[in-house]
């Protein structure tokens, strides 16, 4: 029997990595850090998981330990946020580059300075290039979800591929929801264990880590891209299989009301939710509107994408995050995605929720309303905002 | 052989499968001075085979301890320390 108790989103990934049976975790355990770390050396320490925990010195540590731990085939994880993912950065990149499947809860917070714990997607828009799967929580039970669906998929022999889960700071990690845990049995039927052929062995001897020199760096980058986009239909196969076991299916684009919609919002991550009782109210009052949320965010779902949003005039776009001198990175790359499609939707961009400023209702129906108007007048402002004072 | 190679080609995360297959590489072509051993100086005390770091120092059948060099890059530590005064480096243009 599945279990229905209260966890925040912080506890809940670690439920699910414990579930998991992982076999390494290694973590900075100081600010910015998580209860993710805390949650799963304290298991460690009772004896409800047997795992290697390594306290490390920074991120930069942890990520390379983590390295180290996959490199011998073992299930490895490690959870950050914010400036520990900036710290980490280096590391993330060869991660992807070496194939290791590790993965990893970033509780998602703005970027100092000024000095700043609280949520926005900065951290993540940072490591969007990295090559890791990204995927995005909406609420405590999906980074259950996430994070135990991350194994089965970044582990995958056809994939090989980190798996990054994201999961907005306090608003979902530090928040108490029900949260429905699976029985071990359910896990391991939908998770087996991790076979990695390249395990390092003084048997076998092989080199992990050599260096490319110009004759073939350009050639192992394109197979990187390649083996990364192929990875989407492992993402897609990992969550068929997820929802059949569990009962819960996720998609490349998750949608809200979106029939007939006119007008889409786009969201990321856990203010989605508000942002649906927002379209509720407007289509109780008539108004032809829906609600797209990315939930994978890389490899980019374009071919998803671009069915859900054939047919809508406008696409406002909510981004947390500002690409200096770009504007909202979603945004630009979601315009970037639609520039071959004939029709497409108008897409506006508005940026708000930076550095743990909330979003309310009244928010969401501003940049709704706000986006149709820019749509039809055209773009009045440098940057369009939302709660920002002027 | 390396510049023919398509990415299909490439190892998963660029491992290197077989262990020791450093030893394809004539890394000799890198060097710009090269070892010359002078037999009548030479103590035969191996120290410039312990030293190379390379392993482009070999042992031959009289005793001696010569360079290979298909792999030798010509770094010099032989000539530095050997203890007789056996080794010295010529510039490769030199005959």
């Amino acid at each position: 029997m599945s279990r229905r108790v209260a966890l925040e989103a912080s506890h809940a990934a670690a439920e699910a990595a414990k579930m998991a049976d992982v076999d390494v975790i290694s973590a900075y355990p100081i600010t910015p850090q998580t209860h993710i770390p805390e949650r799963l050396a304290e298991m460690v320490a009772d004896g409800e998981l047997s795992a290697a925990y390594i306290p490390v010195e920074s991120e930069h540590s942890a990520m390379s330990a983590c390295l180290g731990a996959a490199a011998v085939g073992a299930r490895t994880f490690t959870a950050t946020a914010g400036q520990g993912l900036e710290l980490m950065h280096e590391v993330v990149y060869i991660a992807s580059s070496m194939r290791y499947p590790v993965v990893m809860t970033v509780c998602n917070r703005a970027l100092s300075a000024p000095l700043s714990v609280w949520g926005d997607h900065s951290d993540a828009m940072a490591v969007r290039d990295t090559g890791w799967i990204q995927v995005f929580c909406q609420n405590n039970q999906e980074a259950f979800d996430l994070t135990l669906w991350a194994f089965r998929v970044g582990e995958d022999p056809n994939v090989l591929l980190p798996v990054m889960v994201h999961l907005d700071g306090f608003t979902l990690s530090h928040v108490t929801e029900p949260v429905i845990l699976p029985e071990q049995s359910e896990v391991d039927r939908f998770l087996p264990r991790f076979q990695y052929p390249f395990a390092l062995n003084p048997d076998k001897p092989m080199t992990h880590g050599a260096f490319g020199p110009p004759e073939i760096y350009s050639e192992t980058k394109l197979a990187q891209e390649v083996a990364f986009r192929n990875s989407k239909e492992v993402v897609l196969q990992g969550w068929k299989e997820f929802g059949d076991i569990f009962g819960r299916y996720y998609h490349p684009v998750e949608e809200y009301k979106t029939e007939n919609a006119e007008t889409l919002l786009l969201t990321m991550g856990s203010f989605t939710e508000t942002a649906k009782i927002v379209i509720d109210a407007k289509r109780d009052k008539g108004e032809a509107i829906g609600l797209i949320s990315l939930r994978l965010w890389r490899p980019f779902p374009f071919e998803e994408f671009r069915r859900t949003v054939k047919g809508a005039k406008i696409l406002i776009v909510f981004d947390r995050c500002i690409s200096f001198g770009m504007g909202g990175p979603v945004f630009s790359e979601v315009r970037s995605a639609l520039y071959d499609e004939e029709p497409r939707p108008k897409v506006v961009g508005i940026i708000g929720g930076l550095g743990g400023r909330d979003m309310s209702e009244e928010d969401f129906e501003y940049v709704i309303d706000r986006g149709k108007e820019i749509a039809e007048k055209g773009p009045e402002k440098m940057l369009e905002t939302v709660g920002i004072r002027g | 052989m390396a510049d023919k190679l398509s990415w299909k080609d490439m190892e998963v995360g660029n491992i290197v499968k077989e262990a020791g297959n450093a030893s394809f590489r004539k890394t000799g072509d890198w060097r710009t001075e090269r070892p010359i051993l002078d037999k009548e100086k030479c103590i035969k005390c191996a120290l410039c085979w312990i030293y190379c770091p390379d392993a482009a120092i070999k042992p031959s059948e009289d005793g001696y301890y010569e360079a290979d060099l298909y792999y030798c890059k010509g770094c010099g530590i032989c000539a530095r320390i050997c203890p007789a005064e056996a080794i010295t480096t010529i510039e490769e243009e030199e005959k």
